[in-house]
């Protein structure tokens, strides 16, 4: 085939745990494919090498936390000409997003010696709140699979086979037992977005909701249910709390169970 | 009819093991009764039975001993005729063009020879109509019915049907008419545990030959119809047919379609889980470079958005209105479409449905608050 200049990568990083930029370091059967394809222009966590922008393809992990990386993220965009949000942090603001249902300088106050040292923005926000974004990758932390989906499908001018449909639909495609069902440990699975693999469920435990909110969620009908099964309001709120906190359907339905 | 003991049942096994046949059975796995690839008889779930109720499943232990005392798992033999996944063609890029070849894994290739043990009448009347979707008219599954036309069926006779059936509803059991090789009836009573068999196949009939099953007595006959005939009583469920496509299709702006919006989770379960639903999509997929490629059928649900998804947004936007697809299509527009319910009453939905949403008791509020045909009689469709 003729010979097409490698697309340019950047890998960047904002408020995040580093899991998924490391989901494409994971990709080690495939690694010398996708050096093959592309070319590594920057990704620190990988090599201290940097090409300089602009960039074909930018991947972001992390949410903003800092007024700096507020104005950071508008730099990478512009020095982009197709940008994906990868991971929960980047497409819902993360586990460090648990912030925004409280005061953050109390935090502040509590654990840092010196306080005014801290510039800390009151929010952990998703990178599409505040640039346009390409495409959003779910997931805490992101599925190998999924990510060389969406970078083959780039390379190749498709669209990425990434559905947006409920866990359940894996679940029941691997040909699992609903443990939903069978012995009712709280599962999200039925609010949540795919991409896992119906992961938890495979190990007999309840989807916890890495994914995010799945396409037109319906989080209250399920806190109905579980609330006429005798679930405390508590527990709903601890369970729509974690890593998708502040996705907007969960948010919302943890705090219609708050008070 | 012939009488089969125990042993005899053994017996079946290891001449459908020597045939070359994968069996595939009801077990124990985890919290529930599947249907899987088992050897011997032992892994069958004696004395093992469910308790359903909508969004609840439970293993219960019975008295009897019974093999086949328990009622429907979580998923059909519809995932054996018509896997979730599967490959149907590949294709490569060379320099001197593309070439397509046939799949490979989890494709066609390799057929599978399966023997469906314990397949119960509602299941076997889905599969008499995903053979009509697949396997008849103008466009045939060739996947499909390739593995269709190789299968063996051991059909079991429901005596003990559950809360979620409702099988006699829709016409399709406890009894088997058709369809199968063999149908079993499992009798048991103090100290004997056995099955009346009737084939239904000259396949049937020659593995009853090869076990030299004894014929059964009158009484045997007798004692299994009078199981039969008790077991429509034990049925938790029922759905009033008379009209119904008709009903259903002069109520599709009933409010309780609003209702069903508010708790419907469009989840998909529902549609995963039952015996009937024909449904896929088609995803291309592609290595990095872009030199090979392969195309694979995936079950799809109408409670996706990209289900009805046209050029520029989808069609079924709210959950109502896929709400309303799923069960009109099952119980009006498959009978336009098909001529028979798309409904066999096996109550898996109901089971399944992780808020328990049971389409019986929408089919009723629908009829009960609509102004046409709300008065029912027992009749044809
Ligand atoms: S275990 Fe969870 S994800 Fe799987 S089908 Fe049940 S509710 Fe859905
Ligand atoms: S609609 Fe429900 S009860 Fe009817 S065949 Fe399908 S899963 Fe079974
Ligand atoms: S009910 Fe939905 S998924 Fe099932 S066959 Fe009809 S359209 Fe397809
Ligand atoms: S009826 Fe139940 S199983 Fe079906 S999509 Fe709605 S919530 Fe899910």
């Amino acid at each position: 085939m003729a010979q097409k200049r490698k697309p340019k990568v950047a890998v960047w990083k904002f408020a995040s745990c580093d899991g998924c930029q490391l989901s494409l370091l994971d990709c080690e059967d495939e690694l010398l494919a996708i050096v093959e394809a592309i070319q590594i222009a920057y990704f620190p966590e990988a090599t201290r090498a940097v090409v300089r922008g602009p960039y074909d393809l930018s991947l972001v992990e992390g949410s903003i936390t800092t007024p700096h990386d507020a104005e950071r993220i508008h730099q990478v965009r512009r020095s982009s000409k197709f940008l994906v949000t990868i991971g929960a942090c980047a497409t819902a603001g993360g586990i460090q997003a648990l912030r925004n249902f409280k005061n953050v300088h109390e935090f502040v106050a509590g654990v840092y010696a010196t306080p005014s040292y801290i510039e800390t923005l009151a929010k952990s926000t998703a990178i599409a709140d505040h640039i346009f974004v390409d495409f959003q990758l779910r997931g805490c932390p992101i599925n190998k699979h999924q990510l060389l989906e969406v970078i083959s499908a780039y390379l190749n001018g498709r669209k990425p086979n990434i559905p947006t449909y409920s866990v359940c639909m894996e679940c029941k495609q691997k040909g699992l037992v609903c443990g939903l069902v069978t012995h009712g440990p709280p599962c999200l699975g039925p609010v949540t977005q795919a991409g896992c693999g119906a992961l938890c469920p495979s190990y007999h435990r309840g989807c916890f909701g890495c994914f995010g909110p799945k396409e037109t969620p319906n989080p209250s009908s399920l806190s109905e249910w579980w609330l006429k099964n005798g679930m405390k309001r508590d527990d709903l709120v601890r369970l729509y709390r974690s890593f998708n906190a502040y996705a907007d359907p969960f948010r919302k339905e943890s705090e219609a169970h708050e008070k | 009819m012939e009488r089969l003991e125990i042993h005899d049942l053994s017996a079946l096994f290891s001449v459908l093991k020597q045939d070359g046949y994968q069996i595939i059975g009801p077990t124990v796995r985890e919290s529930a009764i599947v249907c899987e690839r088992i050897q011997s008889v032992d892994e069958l779930p004696a004395g093992v039975t469910d308790i359903q109720r909508p969004a609840s499943y439970r293993l219960a232990e019975r008295h009897d001993n019974a093999l086949f005392g328990h009622r429907l798992g979580p998923q059909s033999w519809k995932r054996y005729l018509y896997p979730p996944r599967l490959q149907l063609f590949q294709a490569a890029r060379t320099e001197k063009g593309i070439t397509i070849s046939p799949p490979t894994n989890g494709g066609a290739g390799d057929l599978p020879k399966y023997a469906f043990v314990g397949v119960r009448p509602c299941e076997l009347s889905a599969i008499g109509i995903q053979d009509m979707v697949f396997a008849r008219g103008t466009y045939v599954d060739p996947h499909y019915s390739a593995v269709r036309a190789r299968i063996i069926v051991i059909a079991v006779n429901c005596t003990d049907p559950g809360e979620t059936c409702f099988c006699a509803s829709m016409k399709t059991g406890p009894q088997t008419e058709s369809g199968y090789d063999l149908a079993l009836t499992e009798v048991i009573s103090a100290g004997s545990h056995l099955f009346v068999a009737q084939s239904g196949s000259d396949v049937g009939k020659e593995l009853l030959a090869r076990l030299k099953a004894a014929p059964a007595s009158a009484e045997e006959i007798q004692r299994a119809e009078d199981l039969l005939d008790r077991a429509s009583e034990k049925m938790g469920r029922s759905v009033d047919t008379y009209r119904l496509p008709e009903l259903l299709h002069a109520n599709i702006d009933h409010p309780q379609w609003d209702e069903l919006d508010e708790r419907c989770l469009s989840c998909g379960n529902c549609t995963q889980v039952c015996p009937t639903c024909f449904c896929s999509t088609v995803e291309d997929v592609t290595n990095l470079d872009g030199t090979e490629a392969g195309r694979w059928r995936k079950w799809d649900s109408c409670f996706t958005l990209e289900f009805s998804y046209i050029h520029g947004g989808c069609v079924r936007a709210t959950t109502k209105s896929r709400y309303r697809q799923w069960m009109t299509h099952k119980l009006a527009s498959w009978v336009d479409q098909f001529g028979t319910f798309g409904c066999v009453g096996c109550g898996r939905c109901i089971t399944w449905c992780p808020v328990g949403i049971d389409i019986t008791e929408e089919a009723r509020a629908i009829r009960a608050q609509s102004t046409l045909l709300s008065t029912s009689s027992k009749g044809e469709m």
